[in-house]
């Protein structure tokens, strides 16, 4: 009870004197002030208990080597140090994992890019022109109902009553004119992939 | 006896770390001495 009178400077300076006692009277003397400060940052027991470890750690390494100077108080010292620490690990836990090229390791094989190369693109729009060429071969009641499906985006439903024909007719309609592309397609040997 | 319903306010809760932890530092401080020499500071650990 008695250690409770004597003021953080002293028993620094009797630490820092070789006195082992004091480290003692200032670490109970702070602890629940210094742990509560870090677990209301990190909310986790485990980790707080590390940062308050490493807290104490530089304060001992500071204090033995002489480096500390009384300018500030004690506890607000303490807390800065503890309060950087919890941005480091914070910083730590954040920060994005880094690849490095290696032999084993390419970094080109977790990415990719989907986007068309210019060759690609070229065939690409080559292929919808053949595309729609050879819908025009089609008997005008199946184009009607290809392109209100496959181009605008109808449903049967819609094609029927805008068509005036029932759904069954739009939808055999659309299957005979899916069969006569593929007939066109064969005849002609055209090749529509890219 | 009386029941007690209330329950304790969470913010009355002392938050202290392990005494492993301490009991570490305490042990980490005693082994520990730093020697200086010119500008450099040599960490020696008494087992």
């Amino acid at each position: 009870m008695a250690d409770l009178h004597i003021p953080d400077a002293l028993l620094v300076k009797n630490y820092v004197q070789g006195n082992e006692n004091a480290l003692a009277t200032l670490i109970k003397r702070h602890e629940s002030k210094i742990y509560g400060f870090i677990y209301s940052k990190i909310s986790d027991r485990d980790i707080s208990n590390d940062i308050f470890q490493d807290t104490f750690i530089k304060v001992i390494k500071t204090l033995k080597s002489n480096s500390y100077n009384e300018e500030g108080k004690f506890l607000p010292w303490v807390m800065r140090i503890s309060h950087n620490l919890i941005v480091d690990h914070f910083r730590k836990t954040k920060k994005m994992p880094m690849y490095r090229e290696t032999e084993e390791f390419s970094i080109f094989s977790v990415m990719s890019d989907d986007t068309l190369t210019i060759e690609n693109k070229m065939i690409f729009d080559q292929v919808e022109v053949d595309l729609k060429k050879i819908i025009e071969e089609l008997p005008e009641d199946q184009k009607e109902v290809l392109v209100m499906r496959m181009y605008q985006d109808m449903s049967f439903k819609e094609i029927s009553e805008l068509t005036g024909v029932s759904i069954n007719t739009a939808l055999g309609r659309m299957r005979y004119a899916l069969m006569n592309l593929r007939k066109i397609i064969d005849k002609h040997q055209i090749i529509l992939t890219n | 006896m009386a029941k007690i319903y209330s329950k304790k306010a969470l913010a009355s809760k002392i938050l202290k770390p392990k005494k492993e932890v301490v009991s570490f530092l305490l042990n980490y401080s005693q082994a520990l001495t730093v020697v200086k020499i010119d500008d450099k500071n040599f960490e020696i650990i008494a087992n």
